[in-house]
C-alpha cells in the first residue's frame, strides 16, 4: 500500500515534468580579473540566491534577503568564495585580500560584489585561474571569466571543479603601458595641488620685469615665452633627474621629509616674489627648488606600481604625464597674465596678495607635514 | 582610481552600489523555496551534507529540488538536484531511481539521447517503472519520434491508471491527425476519473486546452485553461501556454497582469515583452534589454535551450527576421513540438524564405497535424495549401 502510494506521488510529480523544460538563466557569477599599472584586481559577482542554496542568507525565512542579512554573513561569504578560488603566477600562488564590498543587480536579481586585490610573489605572462565555486553544490555553475589587462580583453567559461585554466595576461602592450601611465602623470600633476602652486608662483612674475627695485611689464610676448619655457624646462629638467634617481633605488628619502622639502619649495618660489632672493634668472629656482618635486613623483610612481620590465615606459610615460599637466597650466595662465601685465590690479592684487596666499597655504603645509599634525581641513 | 573603476566596470549595466540601509529588500526568493518550504529545504541539505552516501536522503532531496525546477521554471534547483546525486552521478549503473532521476535531469537540459539511454538501461531491469515509460515518451515526442514515443505509452495501459495512460497516448496521437479524436478521448477519460492530485490535474488539463486550441475551440480551451489555473499550484508552462493563447487573441493586458512579478522566468519574462511593446508599457525598454542580457549570458556559457524563446523575441520583438529563422531552424534539430514548427513558419514567412522551411513543412505533410495556426502559416508559404 505505502509503495504504491509512494509511485502515485512521484508519477504525480514527473507527469507535469516532461513538458520541454523552460528555459530559465542557470547559475552563473562573473568573476573579472584586471590587470592595471602592475596591479592585479579582481570583481567577483555571486547571485544571492546561489549564495542562499550554500549558506542560507535569509535569517528569518521570510523569502526576502536584505541588504542587513547579507552584510551580517558578508565575512563568511568572503572566506567560502576565496578558498574555492586559486590564483596562480609564474607558478606560484596569490594570496587574495578583500577590498570592498557592494551589490550590484543583473538581469536575473540581485549579487553580492566581491573586490579584492591578488598580490602574486612573482611576475609572469599569464595566470592559472582553478575556480571551484559551488562544485559540491550545482554542477551546472559556471564562472563567466574575463581578464582584461591594456593588452586586451579575454573571456572564459569556467566550469567549477574544471582544474586550473591558463589565461594571458602579459601585462599591458608597450603603447598601453605608456598611455596608462602618462595618463597617471596627468592625473597626478592636476590632483597634486602643491607641484601646481610651485609653478604658479613661479610663472605669476614671468610677464613682468624688474627695474628699478620696481615691477614693470615685460616688452614682448616672445620674450614673456622664452621665459616662461626657460622656467618649465628647468624644473622637468630638475625633476626628471630626481624622478629617475629616486625610481631606480640610487637615491632614497623618506617620503614625510620630502613631502615637507616641497612645502617649503612652495614657500621659497612665493617668498621669491615679495621679497628678491633669486630673481634675475628665475629658472635657476625652478632648478633647483624641482630637484625635490621629483622625490614627490617618485614616491606616487611606487605606489602605483612598477612593472619589472618595463621600467624606463612606465619612468617616461609618468614623466610625460606630468610635463603634459604642467603644459596645460601654463596654457590657461599665460594668456591671462600677459594680458592684464599692465593693470596694477595685477601687480599689486594678483602677484602680490597671490605670492602672500601662496606663501601662507604652503607654511601651513609646512608646519603640518614635517609636525605630522593637521591646520588645514 | 577612476582609471581602475571604470576599467573594471563593463562587466555589467548598472553600477555596483551600498545600499544605504539594512532593511532594503535586494532579492526574493521564489515561493516554493522561501518560508517552511526553504527550511525543509535547509534541514535536508544539512542532514545530506552529514550523510552524503545515504541513497534515500540523496533522491528524497533530488526529486524535491526538480519538483522545484518544474514549478519555478528555475534550472538553478536542477544543478542542486544533481549535485545531490554525485556520489552516483558518474556511474553507468547508478541505483534505478537515480537513473530516472539523471534521465529527468539530462532532459532538463535538452541532453535528449542521454535521456533516453537511462530511461531503456532502467526499463531493462525494471520494465514496470511506469513513470519511466510516460518520460521516455514526452522525451522521444520532443524529439519528434512520434511511433517511438506513442509505443512507449502502451505499457502504461497495465502499469499506470487509466487516464495517465489515455493521457500519454492522446497527447501523441493529437499531433499525429488525431486532433479531434484525441480530444474527446482525453475529456473522456478525466471526466470519469478526475484525479486528486493537484499537479495531475492540472497537467490533464492543460493538454486538453492545447489541444482544443490547435482545433481552434477558442471556448473550450478558456474554460479548460481556467481550471488549471485555479489549482492552487504555480506550474510555469502552464503560465507560458495560457499566455501565448492570450497573446494570439491579443488579450495583452490580461498578459501584463498574470505575468507581473514573474519577470524572473525567462520564458515568462519573453512573452511579458512582447504583450508590453504591443501595449506600450513602460517596462518595456528595461525587460527588453534584460531579455538580451540573459540571452548574451546564455550564448556566453553555450547554452542551447534558450534558442526557441530567443527566436521568438528577434522575431516579434525586434522583427529580425533573418536571425529568428537561424534560430528557429537550430532550434527546430533538437526540438520538435507543435510550438517550435510554429516559431520556423513564422519567422520563414516574415524572412520571405519558404525553402528555408521546407523541414518543417514536410513534417506537417507527415504528421498530418491538426492546428490551425500552423495551416495558416503554411498556407501563407505554399500558396493555397489546405
Amino acid at each position: 500500500m505505502k509503495r504504491r502510494l509512494l509511485l502515485l506521488v512521484v508519477l504525480a510529480g514527473l507527469a507535469v515534468a516532461p513538458r520541454t523544460a523552460l528555459a530559465h538563466k542557470p547559475s552563473d557569477a562573473y568573476l573579472t580579473l584586471t590587470e592595471h599599472g602592475g596591479e592585479l584586481e579582481g570583481r567577483w559577482d555571486i547571485a544571492l540566491r546561489d549564495l542562499e542554496y550554500a549558506l542560507g542568507l535569509d535569517a528569518d525565512l521570510d523569502g526576502r534577503i536584505t541588504w542587513g542579512e547579507l552584510r551580517a554573513r558578508q565575512p563568511e561569504i568572503a572566506a567560502y568564495a576565496l578558498s574555492r578560488l586559486s590564483i596562480d603566477r609564474g607558478g606560484q600562488a596569490c594570496a587574495t585580500r578583500v577590498s570592498d564590498r557592494q551589490v550590484d543587480r543583473h538581469s536575473d536579481g540581485a549579487y553580492d560584489v566581491l573586490r579584492f586585490r591578488i598580490v602574486c610573489p612573482r611576475a609572469g605572462e599569464s595566470l592559472a585561474v582553478d575556480y571551484r565555486l559551488f562544485t559540491d553544490l550545482d554542477p551546472t555553475h559556471r564562472g563567466l571569466l574575463r581578464v582584461s589587462g591594456s593588452k586586451g580583453e579575454a573571456s572564459l567559461v569556467l566550469l567549477p571543479g574544471g582544474g586550473p585554466v591558463t589565461v594571458g595576461v602579459g601585462g599591458e602592450g608597450p603603447w598601453r603601458q605608456l598611455v596608462s601611465y602618462w595618463r597617471e602623470g596627468v592625473w597626478h600633476i592636476w590632483i597634486g595641488f602643491d607641484h601646481l602652486l610651485f609653478l604658479f608662483a613661479l610663472l605669476l612674475p614671468a610677464v613682468l620685469q624688474r627695474e628699478d627695485g620696481r615691477w614693470r611689464p615685460a616688452g614682448t610676448f616672445p620674450a614673456v615665452i622664452k621665459r616662461v619655457a626657460g622656467i618649465v624646462t628647468a624644473f622637468t629638467v630638475a625633476h626628471s633627474i630626481t624622478l629617475a634617481l629616486a625610481a631606480t633605488g640610487k637615491v632614497t628619502l623618506p617620503s614625510r621629509w620630502v613631502e615637507a622639502a616641497i612645502a617649503a619649495t612652495v614657500a621659497l618660489a612665493a617668498l621669491n616674489n615679495l621679497m628678491p632672493l633669486l630673481r634675475d634668472r628665475p629658472w635657476r629656482a625652478a632648478f633647483a627648488l624641482g630637484l625635490i618635486h621629483g622625490f614627490g613623483f617618485a614616491s606616487v610612481l611606487r605606489d602605483l606600481g612598477l612593472p619589472g620590465g618595463a621600467f624606463a615606459r612606465a619612468l617616461v610615460g609618468f614623466n610625460l604625464g606630468v610635463e603634459t599637466g604642467q603644459l596645460a597650466l601654463v596654457a590657461l595662465f599665460l594668456p591671462v597674465a600677459f594680458a592684464l601685465r599692465e593693470t596694477r590690479l595685477y601687480r599689486v592684487a594678483i602677484l602680490r596678495a597671490g605670492s602672500a596666499s601662496v606663501l601662507l597655504v604652503a607654511g601651513l603645509w609646512l608646519v603640518e607635514r614635517s609636525l605630522g599634525v593637521r591646520l588645514l581641513p | 582610481m577612476v582609471l581602475l573603476a571604470l576599467a573594471v566596470a563593463p562587466a555589467a549595466r548598472a553600477e555596483p552600489f551600498v545600499p544605504a540601509t539594512d532593511d532594503v529588500v535586494l532579492e526574493t526568493l521564489p515561493p516554493g523555496a522561501a518560508g517552511s518550504e526553504l527550511r525543509e529545504l535547509r534541514e535536508l541539505r544539512a542532514e545530506l551534507a552529514k550523510d552524503p552516501s545515504n541513497l534515500e536522503l540523496a533522491t528524497r532531496t533530488a526529486w524535491r529540488l526538480v519538483r522545484l525546477a518544474r514549478t519555478e521554471g528555475d534550472p538553478r534547483f536542477s544543478g542542486y538536484a544533481e549535485a545531490a546525486l554525485a556520489p552516483w552521478w558518474p556511474l553507468e549503473d547508478p541505483p534505478a531511481e537515480v537513473l530516472l532521476l539523471r534521465a529527468t535531469l539530462r532532459q532538463h537540459v535538452h541532453d535528449f539521447t542521454a535521456a533516453i539511454a537511462d530511461l531503456d538501461r532502467l526499463l531493462e531491469i525494471h520494465p514496470e517503472r511506469a513513470e519511466a515509460w510516460l518520460t521516455r515518451a514526452v522525451v522521444l515526442q520532443v524529439e519528434g519520434d512520434l511511433a517511438g514515443a506513442r509505443a512507449s505509452c502502451e505499457p502504461l495501459r497495465l502499469l499506470a491508471d487509466n487516464l495517465t495512460y489515455v493521457a500519454c497516448a492522446t497527447g501523441v496521437e493529437s499531433v499525429r491527425g488525431e486532433g479531434e479524436a484525441s480530444y474527446q478521448a482525453l475529456f473522456e477519460a478525466f471526466r470519469a476519473t478526475p484525479p486528486k492530485e493537484p499537479a495531475k490535474r492540472q497537467w490533464v488539463l492543460t493538454s486538453l486546452a492545447e489541444m482544443a486550441e490547435r482545433l481552434g475551440r477558442d471556448a473550450a480551451a478558456e474554460t479548460h485553461f481556467a481550471a488549471a489555473l485555479a489549482i492552487d499550484r504555480r506550474d510555469v508552462y502552464l503560465l507560458a501556454a495560457y499566455a501565448d493563447f492570450l497573446l494570439d487573441r491579443d488579450r495583452s493586458a490580461e498578459v501584463l497582469r498574470r505575468l507581473d512579478g514573474e519577470e524572473r522566468v525567462d520564458a515568462l519574462l519573453e512573452r511579458l515583452v512582447e504583450a508590453e511593446q504591443r501595449l506600450g508599457a513602460p517596462a518595456f525598454a528595461a525587460h527588453t534589454a534584460s531579455l538580451d542580457d540573459r540571452f548574451a549570458a546564455a550564448r556566453r556559457r553555450g547554452e542551447t535551450t534558450h534558442r526557441g524563446d530567443e527566436s521568438r523575441f528577434r522575431l516579434r520583438v525586434q522583427g529580425r527576421a533573418g536571425e529568428a529563422l537561424r534560430l528557429a531552424l537550430a532550434n527546430w534539430q533538437a526540438q520538435r513540438e507543435p510550438r517550435d514548427a510554429r516559431r520556423v513558419l513564422e519567422a520563414a514567412v516574415a524572412a520571405g524564405c519558404p525553402e528555408a522551411a521546407r523541414p518543417v513543412l514536410d513534417w506537417l505533410d507527415e504528421t498530418e497535424i491538426e492546428d490551425v495556426h500552423l495551416a495558416a502559416l503554411a498556407q501563407r508559404l505554399e500558396g493555397g495549401r489546405s
